[in-house]
Parts: structure tokens; sequence; C-alpha cells
């Protein structure tokens, strides 16, 4: 007990080099996709297109952020043995509320992300951030947390749906950019940019995702030595 | 360690404050989220036939789609049979005031096909041509699928489709509904060849027959083909009425 009522003493809200490596060490060196290889569900399912990865990695951030500041407020009143539970009413309440809310002011959003946004109370990051961090930290560094994980989640979602998109259906955010234009019988679109190419219909398909995050995660893992496994 | 009361107190007034706040919620948004839906589908039901729509469609205004209802469409209510029902006799089967607008056609399509009470929307273009809107619904991948299906007056070309689905696959199933270029293929085709009823079928590889198919959707097979079943069987059902107009 100690220890923890010396944290509290300094009730300052800072923007130091603690709170960056809050901020920056989901992203990069403890991403929580390609290095705790959290969340991988979501991301085979959503990002199929950058608009649909986009909208999910806004919601997700908005959802961590919040539940682990919410649960951060009451950490030292909930009872340890239900705890689960109760992050898990929270992050269920929050999820309920993001659609609330779109249902009545952003409805054309709503209708294109309905079945994902309730797939966000499935997200292990979201969860597994509450236990981790917020239990033990306060709201201020735990929302900060949250955001961390939020854009580190977010950002490998959007690479992902860039090469899917781009190999799949010569697609840039919804633009056809490379490959013939004519795919279907009337377009009134030109293309004129590699014509030949046929778009390559397994990258649209969920295993492509598992392809293109494996090969992520090298590519993380040889550029970053901090995560070369020395065991 | 907490005791056994002090978690169930907890549990309780967390659960009670949780729920309060989502019904609030819920209640506070209902008329909004009411008028939403009404007019999506009103958007859907237009978007059959959006290049007959002076201005950018996407870009309609809700009281302009209100509008346009008001002014340009008649709603029509028939059956099977081709039976056209009088408003009274719907406000009678509980249909609030009597209008197509107000079917609740997933509760119809569980009905067995004779009892089906089936919309149709007549659209009058602003330089007199008539289009005819038909609704069918059916099965995708998932879960429902439904689409509205412009005729001009012919009553064998189609003007326009537009098509919805209840949870198909983003960027898979659901391009049925975002791909507009996939669905700018059914302009055009006929769904008769002379007197003979053929619908439109979606074909996976590419379209063969240029007058009565279109091409598939890469990685939505059965989508694809539960689009050929919804059009084959909702069209056939309103073949009787479609002749009462001929005639």
């Amino acid at each position: 007990m100690a220890d923890t009522a010396v944290v509290e003493k300094k009730r300052t809200i800072s923007f130091g080099k603690k709170e960056r490596k809050l901020l920056t060490d989901p992203i990069n060196d403890d991403n929580p996709i390609t290095v705790q290889v959290l969340g991988i569900c979501s991301a085979l399912a959503v990002t199929t297109g950058m608009k649909n990865a986009l909208v999910m990695a806004i919601a997700v951030i908005f959802v961590c952020i919040f539940s682990n500041a919410i649960t951060s407020m009451f950490r030292k009143s909930i009872p340890k043995q239900v705890r689960m539970i109760v992050q898990l009413i929270i992050i269920a309440s929050l999820v309920t509320i993001v659609e609330l809310v779109l249902k009545a002011y952003a409805f054309e959003s709503y209708k294109q992300l309905s079945v994902f946004i309730g797939l966000i109370i499935t997200n292990c990051i979201v969860m597994g951030r509450l236990e981790a961090f917020a239990m033990a930290n306060r709201p201020y560094e735990s929302a900060l947390d949250g955001l961390g994980n939020g854009i580190g989640y977010g950002i490998i979602l959007i690479i992902v749906a860039f090469f899917r998109e781009f190999f799949g259906k010569g697609e840039i955010y919804g633009a056809k950019i490379i490959g013939a234009s004519a795919e279907y019988a009337i377009n009134t679109t030109e293309s004129t940019l590699f014509g030949w190419y046929q778009s390559n219909n397994l990258m649209v398909l969920f295993p492509s995702a598992m392809f293109v995050i494996a090969i992520l995660i090298w590519a993380h893992r040889a550029w970053n030595p901090k995560l070369v496994d020395v065991s | 360690m907490h005791s056994t009361t002090s978690i169930i107190r907890f549990v309780l007034i967390m659960t009670s404050i949780v729920a309060l706040i989502l019904a609030a919620l819920q209640n506070g948004l209902k008329s909004k989220h009411d008028q939403n839906e009404s007019i999506y589908s009103k958007k859907a039901t237009l978007a059959a036939v959006s290049n007959h729509i002076a201005g950018d469609f996407a870009t309609l205004k809700d009281n302009d789609v209100q509008k346009i209802f008001d002014e340009q469409i008649e709603q029509v209510v028939v059956d099977q049979s081709g039976k056209v029902y009088s408003t009274e006799e719907l406000i009678e089967r509980g249909i609030k005031e009597g209008k197509a607008e107000n079917l609740d056609l997933s509760r119809e399509q569980k009905k067995p096909a004779a009892d089906r009470l089936r919309p149709v929307y007549k659209f009058t273009k602003s330089d007199g041509s008539v289009y005819y809107i038909l609704y069918t619904r059916g099965k995708g991948l998932w879960d429902a699928i439904w689409g509205n299906i412009a005729l001009e007056s012919d009553l064998s070309t189609i003007a326009g489709v537009s098509f919805d689905h209840k949870g198909e696959t983003p960027g898979l199933g659901a391009e049925i509904k975002d791909n507009k270029s996939w669905v700018r293929q059914f302009i055009g085709k006929k769904i008769y060849d002379g007197d003979k009823f053929m619908s439109v079928t979606v074909r996976k590889g590419g379209a063969k027959d240029p007058v009565h198919e279109v091409d598939g959707i890469s990685g939505a097979t059965i989508t694809a083909d539960g689009v050929s079943d919804m059009l084959e069987s909702g069209l056939k059902a309103y073949e009787p009425y479609l002749k009462t107009i001929k005639s």
C-alpha cells in the first residue's frame, strides 16, 4: 500500500518522457497486433477496405480511451473477484453508446459498420489493457495508454487494409487505381494504370489477412532490434 | 478482500446505473432512430430510379426525399393474385395510414407467399413518364437481403435497382449494395423474353446472356445466388398485378 500512496501524491497532469512512452510504446515496441498478437480476429474481418478499417480504428480508439479511464477511476472500489465482469459491463455499455449515437447522428456509417461495432466488445486489446494497465494506474495515464494502444491497433489495421484493397480490388480508399476499369459491363470511369492487372481475389478473402499480418510481423521484427528473441 | 454482500451490492448498483444510462439514451434517441430508418428505406426505394431524379442522388437531403415521396410517388399494396388493396382494407389489417411505406416487410416475409402484402411504388418523373418500383426479399449468406426493382412502363425493362442486406460481409457480400458499378449493370436488362418470364440472373464468371444476366461478384457467390433467387421469386409474384396494368 505504501508504494501506491507515494504515486498518488503526485497528482499533477503532465506530458513528460514517461507519458510519451505510454503513447509510443504500443505503436512500435509493444504493438498489440504485431508484437502481442492480440485483436487478430477483427483485423481479419474489417480489413477488406480502408474505409471500414478507418471507422473501426476510430471506434476502437474511443472505446479504449474511455473504458481505460473509467475502469481506472473505479479501480479501488471494484471487487477483485468480479473485476472481469465489471470490466466487460463497462466495455459493453461504451460500445452500445457508440452504436446508439452513430444510429442517431451518422446513420449511413452505422448501417455500414453495424456488424463490426458489436465486435469491439470481443476485442482482446480492450480487455487486455483494462486488466494489465487500468487496474493499477491513474485515469490520466490509463487514458493515454488506451489512446496509444488504439492507435497502434488502428495503424496496423489500415496498413493491412491498404494492401488487401489495393491488390484485391485495385482500389485505394474506394477509388479505382490500377487494373481494368470495366470489370462490370457498364462503367463510366476509365482506368489508365496497369490495365492488364487482374485483381487478386485471394486478397479479398480472409486468409490473405493472415499472410499480410505475418509479413508485417516479420518486417517489424527485422527492422526493430528490440524485438529480436534472445532466448 | 471484499465480502460477498459488498460484492453483490457493488454489482447491483453498477448494473442499475448502466441500465439507466443506456435506457435513457435509447429512449431519448428513439424518435430520431425511427425517423432515420423511415427516410433510409424511402431513399432506398428512390435509389432504384435515381437516374431519373434531378440533382445528385447521393447528396439528397432528408426532407427532399420526403418531398419526392409526397409529390411524385403513388403507393399501392398488392398480393400474389394481383388484387389491389384499398386504404380501408389496409387500415383494418393494422397498417398505419393504410400506406405501403408502413408495411412491416420482414414480417410479411414470414407469412405464406399467398398471404403476403407487397408494396408497389408508382413513380412519375417530372417529364410525365411512369416507373413501377417493386420490392423483393430473400436470403443472403448470413441474413436477409432485399431489393427495390424499378421497371419502365413496358413492364419488362429494368430502369434501376437498389439492394440492401442485414448482415453481409463488407467488401464481399455487402458489395450488392456498396458497389455502384455492379448495381448499374441491371439497368436495361429485361425480365421478360416476349411473353415468357425470364427474371435476371447473376452469373458467376461473367454474364453470357446480355439481356437477362449480369456478372457475379468475386468472393460473394452465395450472396449473388441469393440475389438471383430473390429476383426470380419476388418478380414472379408481381406477374398477375403487372398483367392487370398491361391490359
